[in-house]
């Protein structure tokens, strides 16, 4: 049986939220929420995960700091010595303190950009990329949440919409 | 929900629902430009035009057709990075410090300021790569291997440290401000119908769906840049300011730098925040968003640096003749009472004096008064920049060498252009992007909305 996928919508975010939390209490699975911004409080109840991005964020940030600091090593102790103004540079622990500013600097380089890319690539959210909200109203001033039959085998199509209705919704599409 | 109390000034007047707020920001991008904005672009173009020939003049014959000489070797081309960097400071500090101060405020102003940070220092970046002269061998700054031994750029140098500091500022500036955009290109996209720009907002909105996790990344994604851009902001300022510091020349040999071109950088910021705000909330119709509340706010904040500026300067002073070094006092002392003295007492009347008259609650909620000092303390930063560098190097410890700037046609006409290209750019911006914060601003629409709030008084 092909998988048919339940579309509600709602013009209140919290009217969602109570729903939601209603039909997740019946066991129900809400596959998505789509919205024109984040509701607060919605993704423990669908059962979204906190995100660990940040975790990347900081590992690209020890990578940007290590390649600094192993970058200015080279250039300035190992490759090519400089005597500047009778201070020259001989060991990196007495070069240290002029390095820090672009350790930081490359570090948080690093630590953006990486986590930027991470998140347009883990969004999907790239030039080119088509849009795939249900309805164009979602980035307005609706609020859809998504289910599908496939993940609900209790219940019959039309007991998901009768479940549905009775927590406010303004339209019930199957596609 | 977040509840707020009531007796907190509303931050959205109006009764606005959701669409109301799409529909404000998209009238202009979707109806067609006012005259006035005509008028404004044309001028803009003019000096944006004539700055560019300048530049190109300038690169085409040499540094010489600047009023340079070798004894004032920096002028207005750094006075003029300075200035420029100083400005693009305002921008990030509002979406990065008051995102982590939660301060709800900030979401119908930081679209706009984080666009001014952007173009304010694409016009900084001009400065120093017109200075070099050879523009072509610009690539030089970086540390690429190259032919010449390798030879490296060198490490321990301050203008080094600078060139890093402004690339990251930019581009992490610049992703910011990008990520806070998709979701509003999305909602365009979504409303718009002409063929092209649905086309062209589809392809800025790089897909975005608005789905539960999707917002859940954007909300992380938003607040570690926010934490990330912070420290960033200050460092910028910092290193620019190094490059002073760490030189011998009395006047820029002061350990209290770093702190004190911070301030400067985000009273003056924020003035220009408010010269470009009051006009756009005024030609864009966008007065129930960014209104008084949020006006007085940024008042605030100029007062309280530019206060710091203030006592930068008497602490620079009185060290100065504390050092006990002659030639540190005598700098202090030409700068007040020598042949620049016009510019040290306009800068402390702009950026000290001026400033203070924000303690009054009626002057600091009055927008013509502000926009009119808005222009006055960017002027003071222009001039603190001047003073710093002219009045410094002007006079060096060789008397017969001592000598006057004096700018030239070229001088005056590349500072022109950067502003003239300032302002194309943002009106641009003004025109064909969504300069509030959308998605922003829906959020708080319950919480902090004048309607909502009313209904909850009636409770």
């Amino acid at each position: 049986m092909a998988d048919k996928v339940i579309y509600a919508t709602y013009d209140d975010e919290q009217v969602l939220l109570r729903g939601a939390k209603d039909l997740v209490s019946k066991g129900i699975y809400i596959r998505d929420v789509y919205s024109p911004f984040p509701i607060h409080g919605l993704d423990p109840v669908i059962g979204v995960k906190h995100t660990r991005i940040a975790i990347t964020a900081f590992i690209y940030g020890l990578i940007g700091l290590s390649l600094a600091v192993y970058g200015m090593y080279y250039f300035m102790i190992q490759d090519w010595p400089m005597n500047i103004g009778g201070k020259p540079n001989f060991t990196l622990i007495d070069n240290l303190p002029a390095f820090i500013p672009i350790t930081f600097e490359f570090t948080v380089l690093l630590a953006a950009h990486g986590m930027a890319l991470t998140y347009f690539l883990r969004n999907w959210t790239l030039p080119g990329v088509k849009a795939r909200n249900p309805y164009p109203e979602t980035t307005d001033d609706k609020f859809v949440m998504e289910l599908h039959l496939h993940d609900n085998h209790d219940q019959t199509e039309l007991e998901l919409e009768e479940m549905l209705k009775a927590t406010g919704t303004t339209r019930i599409e199957a596609r | 929900m977040h509840q707020e109390s009531a007796i907190r000034e509303p931050l959205i007047l109006g009764d606005k629902s959701y669409s109301d707020i799409t529909n404000d920001v998209l009238r202009p991008i979707v109806g067609k430009a006012d005259r006035s904005w005509y008028i404004v672009f044309g001028l803009a173009s003019v000096m944006a035009l004539w700055g560019i020939g300048c530049i190109l003049y300038l690169l085409g014959t040499g540094i010489g057709t600047w009023g340079l000489n070798k004894t004032v070797g920096w002028a207005w081309d750094i006075t003029n990075f300075v200035w420029w960097v100083g400005i693009g400071h305002a921008g990030t500090l509002i979406s990065a410090v008051l995102l982590l101060f939660r301060q709800k405020w900030r979401m119908a102003i930081n679209r706009s300021a984080e666009a001014m940070t952007i173009f304010a220092v694409m016009m900084a970046a001009v400065w120093p790569g017109i200075h070099m002269g050879r523009i072509w061998l610009a690539y030089f700054v970086f540390p690429l291997p190259n032919q010449f031994g390798s030879l490296w750029v060198n490490f321990n140098s301050p203008l080094l440290w600078d060139v890093f500091a402004i690339s990251t500022y930019f581009s992490v500036s610049l992703v910011f401000w990008y990520i806070g955009l998709i979701p509003d290109f999305a909602t365009i996209r979504d409303k718009v119908t002409q063929v092209v720009p649905k086309k062209v907002y589809s392809l800025l909105a790089f897909g975005w769906t608005g789905n539960a996790k999707a917002w859940n990344r954007f909300e992380e994604v938003s607040l570690v840049l926010a934490g990330l851009a912070t420290p960033l902001v200050f460092s910028v300022h910092s290193i620019v300011s190094m490059d002073f510091a760490t030189s011998v020349i009395p006047g820029w040999h002061t350990t209290i730098f770093p702190p004190y071109f911070v301030a400067g950088a985000v009273f003056s910021g924020f003035a220009m925040v408010n010269t470009l705000l009051i006009v756009m909330r005024k030609v864009l119709n966008l007065e129930n968003y960014i209104h008084v509340k949020h006006i007085e706010y940024m008042n605030i904040v100029i007062i309280v640096t530019g206060s710091i500026v203030g006592v930068a300067y008497l602490t620079e002073l009185f060290i100065s003749w504390y050092s006990g070094v002659e030639y540190e006092s005598y700098a202090f002392i030409n700068r007040a009472t020598g042949p620049y003295w016009w510019a040290y007492w306009s800068m402390m009347t702009c950026n000290v004096i001026s400033p203070q008259v924000f303690w009054f609650k009626k002057l600091r909620t009055n927008i013509t008064f502000t926009f009119f000092m808005s222009i006055i303390v960017n002027i003071g930063m222009w001039f603190e920049r001047f003073v710093i560098i002219v009045t410094s190097l002007h006079r060096d410890y060789l008397p017969s060498s001592w000598t006057m700037f004096h700018p030239t046609f070229i001088d005056i006409g590349c500072f022109i252009g950067t502003i003239g290209i300032f302002f194309v750019l943002f009106l641009l911006f003004a025109r064909f992007f969504p300069v509030l914060a959308l998605n922003e601003l829906k959020s708080i629409l319950k919480s902090s909305g004048e309607a909502y709030k009313k209904q909850t008084l009636e409770h």
